[in-house]
């Protein structure tokens, strides 16, 4: 945390000096000090659209987090449907979402939904690939414990390959935590009428890039806070795992 | 006959002799052992020495049904299946991290989809010395209280024939001792068989000690041992059957 506190004032401090000796022109590389009072003067306006931004990306975490989950237990249980759905998961991530977002808008309208789900299927893949890796990866011992013990496959999948799984799923949220912003950005660029990434892009167009790197700034602060947040909460939640 | 403890009412039945016949195992296409026979007696604890990679865990894992044999049979002496009827215990003790040593006692009940017997199992923490530890997650319990709590969790079984793979290897000498006197008490009645590298643990414990080795490896007859167990530490026909097996080892290695 203090490390983190000194790299962002090592990080401002290079910013300020660059911008204060004039090397680049303002309307390039505005001042911190413009781009925090563009902030201040825009907050209400800053506020509301970081609040669309927030649920998109929350609403994005929890739903690919959930469909990520529900298809590595799926294709962990059956041999078969691992036989559909692998190829099926590797396509999904063979078409750049940057190719989907404009179908999605067009599917989907100009609203959340759209990049809800664009958020979705940025973050389900690495849910499903690391809870997977661990869902296969079950200590063999518990295993032929298990056996020993009479179970029938299904329980074992839920009693003691599910919860082994966890710290593998953890792994896969945190990524899906760090990149659930990309996902819900890149869908209001595509097409929006509010949100942090219209914000940015609406500034942009107008030259307005103090309030630009504002917009920029608060995203930055977000996604940091729900990383944190994600990984605290995962850490409490596994606290019988060493690696949290 | 000696009662086994817990007495529950609704028990396994009698526990069976094992017969093993004509056992076979190769690898890498060189055989590990070749048409052993090993015959276990019912409600006795048989103690199995030999070298490491002699394949004394292969035929213990064929006995609980997690190996087959490439040949030979695993059979019960009263004729009846033997899966569902085994208890198995590992060197590790294989307790689940995020379940506490109560939930790790009553696994196998959850894992048949059967209510957990909550009181049973605390009795047999108890019987363990962990009363106080139902509670406490595998991760806080050293070396010693983990593998009283598989102990306890191979009795929750409470299946008449027990099967131990080197469980007490990887303990200090002082808590080794203590729960080989607790195996030997709770197991009475049941057909063990016991996987050791330690011929004192087997003296002390065992009633029929066999010694596998050799390549490919061959059972010798049993050193058969009275009297009741656990043997005292300073058990004199212990001590003596302890210097018997130390000569057959060396012989065999």
């Amino acid at each position: 945390m203090r490390r983190g506190l000194a790299l962002g004032a090592l990080l401002l401090g290079a910013w300020w000096g660059v911008s204060a000796l004039g090397l680049v022109p303002d309307f390039m590389l505005p001042s911190p000090a413009e781009v925090a009072l563009a902030g201040w003067r825009n907050s209400a306006y800053l506020a509301q659209n970081a609040v669309v931004t927030g649920s998109e990306i929350l609403l994005g975490l929890l739903g690919g987090t959930l469909l990520g989950a529900a298809a590595a237990v799926v294709i962990a249980a059956s041999r078969a449907l691992q036989r559909w759905l692998m190829p099926l998961l590797v396509v999904s991530q063979a078409v750049p979402v940057f190719a989907l977002a404009p179908l999605m808008v067009l599917w989907l309208g100009f609203g959340l939904a759209s990049k809800v789900a664009l958020a979705v299927l940025v973050i389900f893949f690495p849910v499903t690939a690391n809870f997977l890796d661990g869902l296969r990866r079950t200590e063999p011992g518990w295993l032929d414990l298990a056996a020993t013990m009479g179970a029938k496959p299904w329980r074992v999948l839920l009693r003691v390959r599910l919860p082994a799984a966890l710290p593998a799923l953890a792994s896969g949220v945190r990524v899906a935590a760090a990149v659930a912003p990309i996902g819900a950005v890149l869908g209001e660029w595509v097409g929006a009428s509010s949100g942090l990434g219209y914000v940015m892009l609406n500034a942009n167009a107008r030259i307005e890039t103090a309030l630009m790197f504002a917009a920029l700034v608060l995203l930055a602060l977000m996604s940091v806070a729900l990383y944190v947040a994600v990984d605290r909460g995962l850490r409490a939640a596994l606290r019988w795992s060493p690696g949290g | 006959m000696t009662t086994p403890w817990p007495p529950k009412p609704d028990i396994v039945g009698p526990a069976p002799g094992i017969a093993i016949t004509g056992a076979t195992l190769t690898y890498d296409g060189a055989a590990v052992f070749a048409g052993v026979d090993l015959t276990l007696e019912a409600g006795r604890l048989s103690a199995l020495l030999g070298p490491s990679g002699v394949g004394k865990t292969s035929l213990l894992r064929a006995i609980a049904g997690l190996e087959t044999l490439e040949a030979g049979t695993v059979r019960a002496s009263d004729g009846a299946p033997l899966a569902g009827r085994v208890a198995w215990m590992a060197q590790r003790d294989l307790l689940l991290p995020w379940a506490d040593a109560l939930s790790n006692v009553t696994l196998g009940a959850r894992l048949r989809g059967e209510k957990p017997d909550a009181g049973r199992a605390e009795g047999l923490l108890a019987r363990v010395g962990l009363a106080g530890k139902r509670r406490a997650l595998p991760g806080t319990l050293s070396g010693g209280e983990r593998q009283r709590v598989a102990l306890a969790r191979t009795l929750y079984e409470d299946k008449p024939v027990v099967l131990m793979d080197e469980p007490f290897s990887a303990l200090d000498a002082i808590t080794r001792a203590r729960l080989q006197e607790l195996a030997a008490e709770m197991l009475a009645g049941r057909t063990v068989l016991l996987i050791t590298h330690d011929p004192w643990e087997a003296c002390r414990i065992g009633e029929a000690v066999y010694v596998l080795s050799g390549r490919p490896a061959t059972l010798g007859a049993p050193l058969v041992l009275d009297g009741a167990i656990p043997r005292a530490p300073d058990d004199e026909a212990a001590l003596r059957a302890q210097g018997r097996l130390l000569a057959r080892l060396e012989v065999g290695a």
